[in-house]
């Protein structure tokens, strides 16, 4: 993140957001394909992200235009589906496939990377009281990553680039406002919310779900090397979160021997 | 009085949004004939606010027909009768008039116009001379008040047996009922921005 909203923009951005000054953008992040700001939508009083998908100009415009219209789309309705059977995504709130931009849901929080890592630090941080709670703690996370990746399983969605910088962990709502201005210690509490839907397919191939779970796996295993162990809590509750999970988790095992690509195409 | 309010949206600020709220209309009547008319008068998005869901609905519906407007792709025969499709999800327009416009037995009436110029104070009073209802200010409460939920479910299709919108959050701690009810409203709401923004995809 950025803390000078003030700097201009690497690229213009298409209508209408040309229209407002670079302050009502605050980049977030860039990929290869998007880049990702915090800005205003559709209201002024409602924050909401915007990712823009610029022209790639070393590709010929009408292939450009076809490619972005795809995976914009592609993207955008995995959200709405995901959505609409109760899978907790960002909602979309607009879209525009021509000009390559669509505005979602503010995901409040952060992400689970980062959430682990300062939990780590901390837990670190205070060796005496190794009271025990901390695998609980932590075994509790990932049973609730488990859920959720079962959930999205389950409603035919495979997202194509789980890692746990994919999956934010949304604080509870505070509803009561007294302890809303507390410092808290780092902590795992919140619930999962799957982001970044950039590379998802609608699949019902357990191969698919299996490469899924192959890539979390390997993303935390290289991310978060202490809590490696845990990552079985993960599995455990994924397997018993929907009908079909344990044909998934066979699948899995034939995908660690061989690794991510069956095809050997591309 | 009729309560109009002006509203700029982000990114848009040469198309500012003029609001109004009414119930209790006796003459939608006469209005609807305007629109078939073409009365340029009368160029107005007029909405049912019986199949209203919030205020940022009708503000992602707006933006969404200035934007289509602004790159000269509107579906409709312009921005005002645009606003009235961009409530739905469904590429049919006769559809979306049918269900989202006014009709003869419209009672509830949302009035919308975009316009930068005309001042607020020329659409309130013109709005005042030829609607004849009850002006509320336009707000979430007063929408609520209007509005037929089973019915928006229907409209959107939002009525799927397996895992209803908002399941994956039910639950946990006793949460009052205000705020539960505060929360599937959320939910149905960004299923049914994702329909309208998808439209036509």
């Amino acid at each position: 993140m950025t803390d000078t909203a003030e700097e201009p923009l690497s690229f213009p951005l298409p209508l209408p957001f040309s229209a407002s000054p670079p302050a009502a953008f605050t980049p977030l992040t860039q990929g290869a394909e998007a880049h990702v700001y915090l800005t205003s939508y559709p209201t002024t009083s409602s924050p909401a992200i915007l990712k823009y998908r610029p022209p790639k100009l070393y590709r010929h415009p009408l292939l450009d235009r076809r490619l972005t219209r795809a995976r914009l789309l592609a993207e955008a309705r995995t959200l709405v589906k995901c959505r609409r059977e109760g899978v907790d995504v960002p909602g979309v709130l607009g879209a525009d496939w021509e000009a390559g931009w669509i505005c979602m849901e503010v995901v409040e929080g952060g992400s689970v990377k980062a959430a682990l890592e300062g939990w780590w630090q901390d837990v670190k941080g205070r060796k005496e009281e190794g009271s025990g709670r901390e695998d609980e703690v932590l075994s509790d996370l990932m049973g609730r990553i488990g859920r959720a990746v079962g959930k999205l399983h389950s409603v035919g969605v495979v997202h194509g680039d789980l890692t746990t910088s994919n999956l934010m962990l949304r604080p509870a709502k505070k509803w009561n406002l007294d302890a809303a201005g507390k410092e808290e210690r780092p902590n795992l509490e919140g619930d999962i919310v799957i982001i970044d839907f950039g590379l998802a397919m609608q699949s019902v191939q357990e191969e698919d779900k299996a490469v899924d779970l192959y890539v979390l796996e390997r993303a935390f295993g290289s991310t978060h090397p202490w809590a490696e162990d845990m990552f079985k809590k993960v599995l455990r509750v994924y397997s018993e979160s929907y009908k079909g999970a344990r044909i998934v988790m066979k699948r899995l095992e034939d995908v660690r021997m061989r690794g991510r690509k069956k095809s050997m195409i591309g | 009085m009729a309560q109009l309010q002006t509203f700029k949206l982000p990114h848009l600020p040469d198309h500012p949004v003029h609001i109004a709220l009414f119930r209790d209309a006796r003459n939608a009547e006469f209005l609807r004939q305007q629109l078939l008319d073409g009365n340029t008068e009368f160029e107005y998005a007029f909405v049912d606010a019986a199949v209203v869901l919030s205020t940022t609905q009708v503000f992602a519906a707006v933006f969404r027909a200035v934007n289509d407007m602004m790159k000269q792709r509107l579906k409709s025969r312009n921005v005002h009768s645009e606003i009235v499709h961009c409530f739905s999800g469904n590429n049919n327009i006769a559809t979306s008039f049918r269900t989202f416009g006014i009709t003869p037995a419209t009672t509830s009436l949302l009035a919308i116009k975009v316009s930068s110029t005309l001042t607020t104070e020329q659409i309130q009073s013109h709005l005042q001379e030829h609607v004849q209802g009850t002006s509320l200010p336009f707000s979430d409460a007063s929408i609520a008040e209007l509005n037929d939920l089973s019915k928006i479910r229907k409209i959107y299709k939002l009525d799927q047996p397996a895992g209803k919108p908002g399941g994956a959050r039910q639950g946990k701690k006793g949460k009052n009922a205000d705020q539960s009810a505060g929360e599937g409203r959320r939910e149905m709401e960004a299923v049914v921005l994702g329909m309208m923004a998808l439209r036509g995809s």
